[in-house]
């Protein structure tokens, strides 16, 4: 009886386990029925690198380069933002400061990920965005730069958990043999303490990365939304989340719109797939 | 009468052969002790007996261990581990009460009653001599206990299970003289009605309290004889070396 | 190089800045909010529907809805995350299976949002014909915060010291009794804080629930699971972007309903944690 109740136990168990694979499984196949559809009208390439995205034109024109050029722009803006702040935050968290102030600023950096995204939004459009508009003398402050900024932001915990991790697991004889010789505690992060976790705040970046790009409600609440393709910062811009959250509550189950917006939902997952995989390994060379 | 029978025992873990080849007979209701320096085999061969080896992943085994005569790999492992039971190295209190800790076993067996759990838990503090010592506190997390007490809690937790074989991986490497002492003395006290395995690197010990001896070297059983015999006039050359501390 | 130690003072001092360009403008936000919301918080604004499109009135249906919608996402997910991280933590070993089970967990963990929001439409809304209700968006919010439950989960079970189960199996008790007795009571601070961040995290998010269960303007309670709901964060996206001329009174008062809702999740798991640490004798 016992026996029985145990091996029943064990296989439950081990199915909820491969149910997180089934719901991976899920998630791309489910994409794929649905998004691979719009690939009868339209080539993968011209669906990737067309320059036009007017889904409700007749006939639609469903070219997301402008969007990808949203995202990257974006994407981009946001990590050269937040790489140098949040490796620095992580550097002064871990290296730097005495054990109380540490304990605050952790504390403060959880309490910036757990805002919601549409909170930070709903800030963004009050606070940061009318300033980009005085600051720049802009017609609006709906730009690609409001979302990199507010991005930067987002992205910002990830980034300084992660490197702040890496920076841990730096052998601490390291950082003694350094010290030992005489350099400096700087000299030591400098020239030790950084080049030994490299690894990990690669892997602290492409997670930040993945957060940015994932990053929906936040960007199409101050990034402007306008699906041309953007020449510079300073001009509104569309991400591919922005258009998937914008556009699919019009658009009508089935048609051509709906199946290009489970196109670039597959754009999205391929990517954070990449992202997260390749973040994964740094990590785990981390470890070892 | 023999409790374990133990024939041509050979333990591998990956690549490592952990026992060679060993073969040897337990008696009840005596004290086997077993020496030997670090990595000889000794805790491997103890940790056979209740069947504990097999959870890392890359155990092998070849050779039949028999307890009262049945070959314990088909023996349903939790029911051996009920009659042999085991007290580690370290004092392992459980993060319970010192109540609980005892009646942990006799729980597991479905045994909810509580005036039934007060006698069992009373029982197996006296036959470990820690009664006294705790029987106004049974609802203190074991943790508040010193290192002997602790590991005189875990002889009354085996006991509480009620078996018939205590395998004992070096119970005092942590304790002071004074606990020491008083281990020694329980384990005495417990020949009357158990059967006691003892892998110890104190030699010592081993001379004040086996009945019989066995010297592990490499893996593999070098000798094994009455304590006194094993003492005075080992027959082989490398056993007297290390009772003498010449190595080890 | 000149002095190293005042390179020192400066690297340090710029290390500083960085952090309060951080640290500061969180605590800003959280006080903007507070100051400008708290005037609009009262029984009313909490109690009642909203009105005159949402200009007026309370929200009250919104609040609900986040409610139900909380509480189906961790109900499908507790279960399923729980036993996941039991097979991880104690079952598993290094073989196909965990390591497949592992990089799908990294997987669930970075896939946007919104990718949830259109899985959740083409499986539970489309395919299984739920329609946009409550039950396909707390199914697409239950998937999404799975691997926070089994990380948060898996981490608690495995501070649970090796040697407190095999002393469990040593007295006879098997994997599965040693799992149920001895290692989840001494993992449940953790597996507690992990539960309650995911229903922060699910109290907070959007995008999976823009097209699975969210009403633009639905003044009334549900009547069942295949309902559609109002939800806090929807109804800020709405009142903030889609209608125009929202008091922002209002708009700061719901945002600061919302923000207090996943910051009080927060802290509990907060105290949790620091209560159960101080009382770890291991």
């Amino acid at each position: 009886m016992r026996r029985i109740k145990e091996f029943i136990i064990e296989k439950l168990i081990l199915i909820s386990g491969l149910t997180c694979v089934l719901f991976v499984l899920l998630i791309f196949l489910f994409l794929l029925k649905e998004g691979m559809s719009v690939f009868k009208t339209v080539s993968v390439l011209k669906f990737l690198l067309g320059k036009n995205w007017y889904p409700i034109s007749e006939p639609p024109q469903l070219g997301i380069l402008p969007l990808i050029l949203g995202s990257l722009m974006v994407t981009l803006g946001a990590i050269i933002i937040s790489l140098p702040l949040g490796v620095a935050c992580a550097l002064y968290i871990a290296e730097v400061a005495p054990l109380k102030i540490k304990e605050v600023l952790k504390a403060g950096i959880e309490l910036l990920a757990a805002i919601p995204s549409v909170v930070l939004g709903f800030i963004g459009m009050v606070t940061l965005v009318p300033w980009v508009k005085h600051v720049f003398r802009l017609p609006t402050g709906l730009t690609a730069l409001s979302g990199s900024i507010m991005l930067a932001f987002m992205a910002m915990p990830t980034i300084v958990s992660v490197a702040e991790d890496a920076l841990y697991a730096v052998p601490k004889a390291y950082k003694e043999a350094a010290l030992a010789l005489g350099a400096t505690r700087w000299q030591t992060i400098y020239r030790v303490i950084l080049p030994a976790a490299s690894s990990g705040i690669l892997a602290a970046v492409m997670l930040g990365i993945g957060r940015v790009i994932g990053e929906t409600m936040a960007v199409m609440m101050i990034t402007g939304n306008s699906a041309t393709i953007p020449k510079s910062i300073l001009e509104p811009v569309r991400t591919l989340t922005a258009t998937i959250a914008a556009e699919m509550g019009e658009a009508v189950v089935g048609s051509e719109h709906y199946f290009a917006l489970f196109a670039i939902g597959i754009v999205l997952f391929v990517i954070s797939f990449i992202i997260n995989v390749s973040a994964d390994l740094f990590l785990h060379k981390t470890k070892s | 009468m023999v409790k374990f029978d133990i024939k041509n025992l050979n333990i591998w873990f990956g690549g490592v052969h952990a026992l060679k080849n060993i073969t040897l007979q337990i008696q009840a209701n005596e004290i086997l002790t077993i020496i030997g320096p670090a990595n000889s085999g000794k805790t491997t061969f103890l940790r056979m007996l209740n069947r504990l080896n097999e959870l890392q992943s890359n155990f092998r085994m070849q050779g039949v261990v028999e307890f009262n005569k049945q070959d314990i790999m088909k023996m349903d492992k939790e029911k051996l581990r009920c009659q042999v039971g085991m007290v580690f190295a370290l004092p392992t209190p459980l993060p319970l009460s010192i109540f609980d800790n005892i009646a942990y076993g006799p729980r597991l067996k479905g045994i909810r009653n509580m005036a039934k759990l007060k006698e069992k838990v009373e029982v197996a503090l006296k036959r470990a001599y820690l009664w006294d010592e705790v029987k106004d506190r049974l609802g203190i997390s074991a943790f508040n206990l010193s290192g002997g007490q602790q590991q005189r809690l875990c002889i009354a937790r085996v006991l509480a299970v009620e078996p018939e074989v205590i395998l004992f991986d070096e119970p005092c490497s942590g304790l002071d003289p004074i606990s020491t002492a008083k281990m020694e003395e329980t384990m005495l006290k417990l020949k009357e009605n158990y059967t006691l395995v003892l892998v110890t690197n104190n030699v010592k010990q081993a001379a004040r309290i086996g009945d019989r001896t066995a010297f592990f070297l490499n893996g593999e059983l070098i000798e094994m004889d009455k304590t006194e015999k094993i003492f005075t006039t080992p027959s082989d050359t490398r056993t007297d070396d290390y009772i003498r501390g010449k190595f080890g | 190089m000149k002095n190293p130690k005042i390179t020192e003072k400066v690297a340090f001092f710029f290390l500083f800045l960085a952090t309060l360009l951080i640290v500061v403008p969180v605590g800003l936000i959280v006080i903007i909010i507070i100051r400008k919301g708290l005037p609009a918080i009262n029984w009313k604004f909490l109690t009642d529907i909203p009105r005159e499109g949402m200009r007026q009135g309370g929200i009250f249906p919104a609040i609900v809805g986040t409610l139900y919608l909380v509480l189906g996402a961790i109900s499908f997910a507790l279960p399923i995350g729980l036993m996941s991280a039991i097979y991880l933590s104690e079952y598993a070993k290094d073989n196909f299976f965990s390591r497949l089970i592992k990089l799908a967990i990294v997987n669930l963990a970075g896939v946007p949002s919104v990718v949830y929001g259109l899985f959740g439409l083409a499986l539970f809304v489309v395919f299984f014909k739920f329609g946009a209700s409550i039950l396909s968006g707390s199914l697409t919010l239950g998937i999404m915060i799975l691997p926070i439950i089994i990380t948060a989960s898996r981490e608690a079970l495995e501070s649970v010291p090796y040697h407190f189960r095999e002393v469990s199996w040593s007295l006879g008790a098997s994997k599965w009794q040693t799992i149920r007795y001895l290692v989840l009571p001494n993992a449940i601070s953790g597996i507690l804080t992990g539960i309650i961040l995911g229903l922060g995290r699910a109290a907070g998010e959007t995008a999976p629930i823009l097209f699975t269960v969210a009403a633009f303007y639905l003044p009334q309670l549900p009547k069942s699971i295949f309902d559609q709901v109002m939800a806090l964060p929807y109804h800020l996206y709405v009142i903030s972007t889609q209608v125009p001329n929202v008091e922002e009174k209002l708009r700061y008062g719901t945002a600061l309903v919302l923000l207090m809702i996943v910051l009080f999740m927060n802290l509990v798991a907060i105290i949790i944690r620091y209560k159960f640490r101080k009382k770890k004798k291991w």
